[in-house]
């Protein structure tokens, strides 16, 4: 089959490997229909992420058809058209039963490098490096799916693949990072970040209740959408001071949450962008922590900062005075993303939303290492890729 | 192995000492040649400073090799070689009419203590890199726990036949219950080969605790133990597992320390993984790419990757 590999740090290739086969018998094997890039695969493509071998298969946004089972499965079955979460999650450990999947215990078979990093390991997940179970990825035209009976997610005919598709990850990812706020009637919500992600979590939060969100970013597009399509207020932080306009916005509060969709790659203008890209590119920080440092800082005293974005490793100059001193919440996760699959899909088919919102770009598998090239580079006004395989 | 560790390091001090020895000594040298060559009693000559110099950049680069890799025997033998040259260096000045003999005398002592040094860090070193002398006796000792999700009974049950070792115990092809108490064990070597011993169970607390220990005479003498304990507010039970292997001198012995490689805890770590995955999940999960010895790519055949995780149907 054609399959999306990591070749080395910004080389993509779709190359031919063999098809996936039945190794347990809870697996199952999915034909993909449909499949997308995800902001987090970037961290992956500028070699963020440690533990990617040069051939490994990427992606962990994908739907298809479910065309074989292993003989425990008992959940599906051959012709089932399924959205596949990306983490994977056993269903029967102490984190899985309490829903917090991402957290699953069984799941990663290389847990000994995620505890070497990070102390104890989370779930593994498609295509998203060794440290994190060596799953191949979903950028494929197949896929195999371990502990099928617990994590894919049937979806009806009625729905397209497009509207269902981001149920995999980017919708419930915005949507985790909104609650996390325990928003309340009259709350005004920063995001920070207008990636996919922060489209979501702009959207969610107005689901939840917020009377009124404020995205932030730098690229006039992006912008443009979580006004017009999301229905935000907008920063563009290259144009003024984010503290101060957030300020000046909240009537001098303060957003009472504070977002972080942007991750370990974020950018600041001046000299405190300078500091971590310097700090990172000679190897002192694993990850560029300005918008979080920005989110806590922003933030109204006693609120919320929700991290959605992903971060890899350590961080300089945490605020933690801030934190403290002003009583701030910091949420953050993997995204437990069986636990939300079935209530966003019920949204999804009530009208309360069209995920298809972010889609900008469309394009074949064979095409992913362009696809890869203008996301990362944010060419031609890209948000979102779905790609066909 | 915290034993083991102790010895691997405790010639690296020295090294590093004489890793710093050279750097020094080497700035000195490309710096002021003229006052060295004074400071020792040869010739302040054109010949001389461009020869200390050389030297000089010679100190560095071994130096630094050292410092990057202070476990490795092979960069102090380049500092004995060096050392050698000063001596043949020294000797040759002295045979100059206008040299200080007295001076150049004490340098040649100096420069044969710091030679002295060297060779006994050397061969240090060099011994402690030998894996298969240092594990030869030194036995296999790890104690590891892990909480499972599953009841005391049940564990228990699972545990107490030993004939399911195999599906989470890597190391461990077969066993074959000879009777209540007695076992066969078949260990896989590296190479295909592999190692027999007979056990017998020692302790058998229904639902508390089992102990075993290999029979007199065997190859191997291997002691194992498992406690069973409740966690607390139905967080599942906590499974403690100690094991101890003492390899007998030789090729056995070699062959044993193999059988855990470097880091025996690890391997321990791993087999308890696998024995909860498979108590909670009813199977042992697979990534397509283990360890980092293989791209995450689906594989050509099925088994490799079993084969890759240690894992028996």
């Amino acid at each position: 089959m054609r399959a999306t590999c990591w070749m080395g740090t910004r080389h993509i290739e779709v190359d031919h490997v063999p098809d996936p086969k039945i190794l347990s018998a809870g697996d199952a094997i999915v034909k993909i229909t449909s499949t997308a890039i995800c902001g987090s695969d970037l961290h992956l493509y500028n070699g963020f992420i440690p533990s990617m071998k040069r051939g490994d298969v990427m992606g962990h946004e994908f739907m298809g058809e479910v065309v074989e089972v292993g003989k425990g499965v008992q959940n599906l079955r051959a012709g089932d058209r399924v959205v596949v979460p990306f983490p994977i999650a056993c269903g029967h450990c102490s984190q899985c039963e309490r829903e917090m999947y991402s957290l699953c215990e069984n799941s990663n078979p290389n847990a000994w490098m995620a505890e070497k990093l990070w102390g104890y390991s989370p779930c593994g997940i498609y295509g998203y490096s060794h440290m994190l179970g060596g799953y191949a990825g979903g950028q494929a035209e197949y896929a195999r799916v371990p502990f099928a009976d617990v994590n894919p997610l049937k979806v009806p005919d009625s729905l397209d693949d497009e509207q269902v598709l981001f149920l995999s990850d980017i919708f419930p990812t915005g949507y985790m990072a909104a609650e996390a706020c325990g928003i309340q009637p009259g709350d005004t919500i920063a995001v920070f970040g207008c990636g996919p992600v922060g489209q979501f979590a702009i959207k969610s939060a107005y689901m939840l209740g917020a009377e009124r969100v404020i995205a932030i970013d730098r690229f006039p597009y992006r912008l443009r959408i979580a006004r017009e399509r999301a229905g935000a207020d907008t920063i563009n932080y290259e144009e003024c001071d984010i503290f101060d306009a957030l300020e000046e916005m909240t009537g001098g509060r303060g957003p009472d949450h504070c977002i972080d969709c942007v991750g370990l790659e974020g950018h600041a203008p001046g000299m405190h962008g300078a500091y971590d890209k310097m700090k990172t590119v000679m190897m002192l920080e694993t990850d560029r922590p300005v918008a979080l440092r920005q989110a806590i800082l922003a933030c109204r005293s006693g609120g919320t900062v929700s991290v959605a974005g992903v971060y890899g490793g350590f961080i300089d100059k945490f605020p933690m005075g801030a934190v403290v001193n002003r009583s701030l919440t910091i949420k953050s996760g993997q995204t437990h993303v069986q636990r939300y699959m079935r209530p966003l899909l019920k949204r999804i088919q009530n009208g309360e939303i069209d995920p298809r919102f972010v889609i900008t770009h469309r394009m074949n598998l064979s095409d992913a290492a362009e696809g890869y090239d203008m996301f990362s580079n944010k060419e031609d006004d890209c948000l979102k890729i779905v790609m066909k395989p | 192995m915290a034993y083991n560790d102790f010895r691997v390091r405790s010639t690296e001090p020295l090294a590093l000492a004489l890793g710093w020895f050279s750097i020094v000594l080497g700035a000195v040298e490309i710096a002021a040649p003229s006052r060295l060559a004074r400071l020792v009693g040869a010739d302040d000559t054109e010949s001389t400073r461009s020869t200390l110099r050389a030297f000089g950049a010679r100190e560095i680069a071994a130096g630094i090799a050292i410092l990057s890799q202070p476990d490795r025997a092979r960069w102090l033998w380049s500092r004995v070689g060096g050392d050698a040259l000063d001596l043949a260096w020294l000797g040759r000045a002295m045979t100059r009419e206008s040299s200080e003999t007295d001076r150049l005398g004490m340098a040649a002592t100096a420069v044969a203590g710091v030679t002295a040094l060297d060779v006994i860090a050397a061969q240090r070193l060099g011994r402690e890199k030998q894996p298969s002398r240092r594990n030869d006796t030194a036995p296999v000792r790890v104690e590891q726990v892990v909480t499972i999700n599953r009841s005391v009974e049940e564990l228990y049950r699972f545990w107490r036949d030993f004939g399911n070792f195999p599906h989470f115990m890597r190391h461990i092809k077969h066993i074959e219950v000879l009777d209540n108490r007695r076992s066969h064990w078949t260990a896989k070597a590296p190479a295909g080969m592999s190692v027999h011993w007979d056990a017998e169970i020692v302790q058998d607390h229904e639902g508390e605790w089992i102990a075993w220990r290999s029979l007199p005479g065997s190859q191997v003498e291997h002691y194992g133990s498992v406690r069973f304990v409740a966690a607390p507010g139905a967080r599942g039970t906590e499974v403690r597992v100690q094991m101890e292997y003492k390899p007998p001198a030789g090729r056995v012995g070699r062959v044993i320390a193999m059988l855990f490689g470097e880091e025996p805890e690890q391997q321990i770590r791993e087999d308890l993984r696998r024995f909860k995955a498979l108590m909670e999940t009813g199977e042992i999960p697979l990534s397509d790419g283990p360890g980092l010895w293989r791209a995450a790519q689906p594989a050509k055949r099925a088994e490799q990757i079993r084969s890759y995780a240690g894992v028996s149907e």
